[in-house]
């Protein structure tokens, strides 16, 4: 049966596919902030089991293309005898891919708080979670704000990858209308264009913030 | 019945996958050259506020750092051709990674040659250097000095990003990866291997560019 595709249908599928870009990114991000602040810990860690296991697994993530990453949790997890859905493996690689980001872009931060904050606070009796609690995390999450905001423009471009597992989000949406009504140009044109709604406004945010941030210091 | 690990399917097939690794570090000689010589371009432009070329490079970089590579590609190699510009594989994997890189080597390079005094150039000039001689010794380089970790880095990442390039059947790393894994079914350990590849990769690059840096860019000219 044929099916004649007028562009607001292309639209309105490409509007449906966004809408799992955009709870996939919501997800990846919230969970990856969550699994990052445990490597950050560990991370920064006195512990040097705890240091170097976190090195590793940031070093790994980051060393390796998002795609592998996500084609070893969508087969690797199905040998373990789990059976998958595509939606689970996304949701999962990617939220490994942005816990290893985020835990190093928080490390930066942390490690620039001055040091004499640390020693000022040991000065004073307080116990390392204390000084976590009370002293350094306040400033660093103050410093963390707008590099966190910038890197979730990466995160919401990472979801594009998951197409090739097969997840149906806007850039599979995009693929499959591509082929549906030979209008690749238009097609690509239009995702290329969602792509760009979602991020622009976090990458201006991201830059206003970080202009504040200067002037505050 | 637990599973059986078996690497044998992908060493045997280690000659597909060294091939495929080494297209995708030639990719990514080409796509790393091209595009921090577009970077280079964009960041005086930009630098220096030459209308109306800061004006479009702004809109390129833009438009290219809020859209996944993944998409960039394929309306490059899909898309294109629509309006006759008819390309093979190849050539579109390496202009999306052009592309690519050029965008975000123009910010980070002119962040660097914003890092140089007005000054500096300045004195270049009361020096009586000439103004090719002044933008090589006293612009570009320390910019490209002050911005090469960056560089690096990004370079790493668009190395990293081309493995979707398969996507579009570029013979690089990952297409090789998805030949044998269809071969012999063997996924996970394919996979494995290929992100151990890619992971050492990434290492090699890094030591390879800092080497170079080091020699000739932060090093002193001789």
């Amino acid at each position: 049966m044929f099916v004649q595709f007028s562009t607001w249908d292309i639209v309105r599928n490409l509007l449906e596919g966004g809408k799992w870009t955009l709870g996939l990114s919501l997800i990846a991000f919230i969970l990856g902030g969550g699994v990052g602040l445990v490597v950050l810990f560990a991370r920064i860690a006195h512990n040097r089991l705890l240091q170097s296991l976190a090195k590793t697994y940031i070093e790994v993530f980051q060393g390796t293309p998002l795609l592998m990453q996500l084609f070893i949790v969508f087969f690797g997890l199905s040998l373990v005898g789990v059976d998958i859905s595509p939606w689970f493996a996304a949701a999962t690689g990617l939220t490994l891919f942005t816990s290893a980001y985020l835990a190093e872009i928080w490390r930066g931060c942390v490690e620039s708080v001055p040091k004499g904050q640390w020693e000022a606070s040991t000065s004073l009796a307080l116990t390392y979670p204390q000084q976590m609690r009370y002293i350094v995390l306040p400033q660093a999450l103050r410093i963390a704000i707008a590099p966190t905001v910038g890197f979730s423009v990466q995160v919401v471009k990472g979801t594009a990858v998951t197409s090739i597992i097969g997840f149906t989000e806007l850039t599979k949406t995009g693929s499959m209308l591509a082929n549906a009504t030979f209008q690749p140009f238009l097609v690509f044109g239009l995702v290329a264009v969602g792509y760009f709604i979602l991020c622009y406004p976090l990458s201006l945010y991201a830059k206003s913030l970080e202009k504040k941030f200067h002037v505050a210091r | 019945m637990a599973y059986q690990f078996d690497f044998t399917p992908v060493f045997d097939n280690t000659g597909l996958l060294l091939t495929g690794a080494g297209f995708t570090l030639a990719l990514t000689a080409v796509g790393a050259i091209l595009g921090i010589g577009l970077g280079v371009v964009g960041a005086v432009c930009r630098a220096w506020k030459l209308t109306p070329f800061d004006r479009l490079f702004g809109v390129y970089v833009e438009v290219i750092r809020n859209t996944p590579f993944l998409v960039q590609l394929f309306f490059i190699f899909f898309g294109l051709p629509a309006l006759g510009i008819k390309m093979t594989e190849w050539q579109a994997a390496v202009l999306a990674m052009v592309i690519n890189l050029g965008a975000y080597s123009t910010e980070i390079i002119r962040a660097g040659i914003q890092a140089t005094p007005r000054g500096q150039i300045e004195a270049a000039e009361s020096l009586a250097m000439t103004r090719a001689q002044t933008f090589k010794h006293v612009v570009l380089r320390p910019a490209l000095a002050k911005v090469w970790p960056a560089l690096t880095s990004q370079v790493i990442i668009v190395m990293l990003g081309s493995a979707v390039c398969s996507q579009i059947a570029t013979e690089e790393l990952t297409f090789a990866a998805n030949f044998i894994q269809s071969r012999s079914f063997r996924a996970f350990e394919t996979y494995f291997v290929t992100t151990a590849i890619y992971f050492v990769m990434a290492l090699l690059i890094r030591q390879l560019l800092m080497q170079l840096g080091q020699r000739f860019v932060v090093g002193r000219p001789r």
